[in-house]
């Protein structure tokens, strides 16, 4: 098998100097152009293990490697900006123009004006916004507006690896549709790998490749979306990878008029 | 009342310059100290409430004892580390207005910073800022116009607390403020006022254009104000940079006498070609410290002042005496040059009105003893912490109802008002005669002589053209003349200015 792109071994996180672990003993390979939806309840550690991938959180334990190398290699300014990230908050810089918050990483990268401007162009294509967005102030666009913006910037350095936490939760259901939609295209347009951290396991299960089911800080299952809907052995397990189905099954009554 | 004005418009150029220069690197210095402990404080929140808690001590400490505080501060540095620290005007002033405009700035810029969206901050990490970048490029930006709020705040004090540094020795609009108020010429005094508010106003509008420029992201707002306050700071502070540098300086107390003296020594001085400045306010302890580190070149003090409070000495010998010896001492002492005595006496005297003197059968401190339990005393801010008084009250056993200070002025509105029975009055003081008092004799002769004498700094003891100058006005003035000139600046009406009242010395 091909090296992973990704890879987590035996990765740990404590935030009280190691009386409890918020994760423990993660250890995740993930293969280029793989997109894994991390799921799990409240505090299961989804999130936390999404941002040790690019050290927003430290590891107190175990190591991440990107092509084979420790991550623990690079300054962490340096690691991020060859991740793209994205998240719930979207935070575009509300200071800055939208062209100008695309071009945060490419800048910080030190690359020419031509070279940003172009690419300002490009990213507004490929996220479906017109270019004269790029004069316009971000407060001024709508919330999907707003998180198109986001994945563009996280997508302006061409990063292989997209890191998404909760990328459409405060969004609207059409929107969220729509945009994660949008991000699939993406997704195996420009042959990402993606971690998506959702608690939403229906779009979990339309989106990614493979699911990853967290709890209380370990990886409680680990699977394709059609296996892991056939069921498993973890009871909590099961009855979260039953939910879409038991939504839909409860949709088709009504739509049958129960 | 035009003259009046017109007097303190002539003096604008100079104190409006001088003001502007001690606010501006007061503010400038501020901003430079408050930005990097805003930063550190808004990083560490261990460090950030004792910082604040810090800045906002300070702010409680109020403006006038702040400044205070910086001379001995400063006359301490200066011995320990054997530095000439000059512990008078420019530079204690600029200080404790540094200290003063700590706290908004640095308020300001804490919550600025911490107050950042933290989806913003998140998102500022996860481009792959590092800590400075994020910083310069994120918070910074967008903390800006509460900094500039607080920068705003930060020069309205400074420029309304810059009028205090007048009593350090240091010219500014506060010089109208402190004269006006102690020779009772309210159009000084509100000249004064009005003209360091208009100040603080104009500044605050344009700090204002600034703040706003910020906050809309609008450069032409932005640049406007910052361009016309570095214009306006510019031509208020161009005469004084044109001014040649003063030559002499001349000292003055806070009262109208020395006002006038020191007014008639100037233009002695401004005759000869020299150019004079002078420092007036000064408290009693602290400009003989001056004069004798050559931050003043001369000024006029009393025998008897001089021989309690710097000799610490508890006898009061005949007059000609004390003179004699005050002049060998001083000299061997401090290197203080005696020049001679003006020729009048300014001595503590309890005066009380002259009917209630005749109702209470008191002519003598002696007959006043027997009735002081029952009488207010009303002195002047330093009289009861003076060894003249602890020497009074021993030699007469002196025991008073109450006692209320007040600033000379105010002290004979006491006394006719009836506030107080019996006042620490001057001798020479022109409101004697105005007010019908009656002065108290001293059979004890528990007072000690205060001839009045012209004292210059061991800076200026071999100036033979300097002591030339000032030498006419030795045994010059009598006592009539004086009390006649203080009178004509001290009155409701027809008030002179003090450079007016020096003329008719002459």
């Amino acid at each position: 098998m091909a090296l992973p792109l990704i890879a987590l071994r035996n990765v740990g996180k404590s935030f009280d100097n190691g009386r409890t672990f918020a994760v423990q003993g993660v250890s995740l390979d993930i293969p280029a152009g793989q997109c894994v939806a991390l799921v799990g309840a409240s505090g299961s550690g989804k999130t936390t293990t999404l941002k040790m991938i690019n050290r927003l959180i430290a590891p107190s334990a175990g190591e991440v490697r990107l092509d084979d190398q420790p991550t623990s290699g690079l300054a962490a300014p340096q690691l991020r900006r060859q991740i793209g990230y994205v998240f719930q908050g979207i935070g575009l810089f509300p200071h800055m123009t939208v062209g100008e918050n695309i071009a945060v990483t490419p800048r910080l990268l030190g690359w020419s004006g031509p070279d940003i401007a172009a690419r300002i162009d490009e990213l507004l294509d490929l996220v479906a916004l017109p270019r004269a967005t790029a004069a316009r102030a971000p407060s001024a666009l709508s919330g999907g507006q707003q998180q198109r913006i986001g994945l563009a910037r996280a997508l302006a350095a061409r990063p292989r690896l997209m890191l998404m936490d909760e990328p459409f939760g405060a969004l609207d259901p059409v929107t969220r549709q729509e945009l994660g939609d949008a991000f699939i295209g993406l997704h195996r347009r420009l042959g990402l790998t993606t971690v998506m951290v959702t608690h939403d396991v229906q779009e979990a299960v339309l989106l990614a490749d493979r699911i990853v089911v967290m709890k209380a800080g370990r990886i409680a299952a680990d699977g394709a979306p059609r296996d892991l809907l056939a069921g498993h052995s973890d009871p909590d397990v099961a009855a979260l990878m039953a939910t879409p189905r038991i939504q839909a099954e409860r949709v088709a009554a009504r739509m049958a008029g129960a | 009342m035009a003259g009046q004005l017109s007097a303190a418009f002539r003096l604008l150029p100079n104190t409006l310059g001088q003001h502007v220069i001690l606010s501006l690197f007061a503010l400038l210095l501020g901003v430079a100290l408050s930005l990097p402990l805003a930063v550190v404080a808004a990083r560490h929140p261990k460090v950030r409430w004792p910082i604040l808690a810090l800045a906002s001590l300070i702010q409680t400490i109020p403006g006038l004892a702040l400044l205070a505080l910086f001379y001995p501060l400063l006359l301490a540095l200066a011995a320990l580390t054997h530095l000439k620290i000059p512990a008078l005007g420019f530079l204690p002033s600029l200080l404790a207005l540094t200290l003063y405009s700590i706290m908004p700035i640095l308020r300001n810029t804490v919550a600025g910073l911490t107050g950042v969206d933290a989806a913003v901050l998140e998102a500022a990490d996860g481009v792959g800022m590092t800590a400075s970048q994020k910083l310069w490029r994120v918070q910074a930006p967008l903390a800006a116009p509460v900094v500039m709020a607080g920068v705003r705040t930060a020069a309205v004090w400074t420029i309304g607390a810059a009028t205090l540094s007048t009593p350090v020795g240091q010219t500014s609009l506060g010089d109208y403020i402190f004269s006006g108020l102690q020779t009772e010429n309210w159009i000084y005094v509100l000249f004064g006022c009005a003209a360091a508010a208009v100040l603080a106003l104009v500044t605050d509008q344009l700090l204002g254009l600034i703040e706003t420029g910020l906050a809309r992201r609008d450069r032409r707002r932005l640049w406007t104000g910052a361009i016309l306050l570095l214009a306006g700071s510019l031509l208020a502070i161009a005469p004084v940079l044109a001014k040649p540098h003063a030559r002499y300086v001349i000292g003055a107390k806070n009262f109208s006498e020395q006002f006038i003296l020191a007014e008639a020594m100037g233009e002695r001085l401004r005759a000869t070609g020299a150019v004079v400045e002078t420092r007036q306010g000064l408290g009693s302890a602290v400009i003989f410290r001056a004069l004798q580190a050559g931050d003043i070149d001369a000024y006029v003090d009393y025998s008897g002042t001089i021989w309690t409070n710097v000799l610490g000495r508890r006898d009061a010998p005949e007059r000609k005496a004390m003179l004699a010896a005050l002049a060998t001492t001083l000299k061997a002492k401090y290197g203080v040059v005696l020049l001679g005595p003006l020729g009048f006496e300014n001595a503590y005297a309890l005066a009380m009105t002259s009917q209630r003197a005749q109702a209470l059968g008191v002519a003598s401190i002696a007959d006043l003893a027997v009735k002081a339990p029952g009488l207010t005393l009303g002195s002047d801010l330093e009289f009861l912490s003076r060894p003249e008084w602890s020497a009074l009250r021993t030699a007469y056993g002196l025991n008073f109802k109450a006692s209320k200070s007040y600033s000379p002025t105010f002290m004979y509105r006491a006394l006719s008002g009836g506030e107080a029975d019996v006042i620490s009055a001057f001798s020479s003081d022109g409101r004697i005669a105005q007010d019908r008092l009656t002065v108290l004799t001293d059979p004890k002769g528990a007072i000690p002589a205060y001839d009045a004498v012209l004292l210059i700094s061991p800076k200026r003891a071999g100036d033979r053209s300097f002591q030339d100058a000032l030498r006419p006005l030795i045994g010059a003035i009598g006592v009539e003349a004086m009390r006649a000139a203080n009178l004509s600046v001290d009155r409701d009406h027809d008030k002179m200015t003090p450079a007016q009242a020096a003329r008719t010395l002459r």
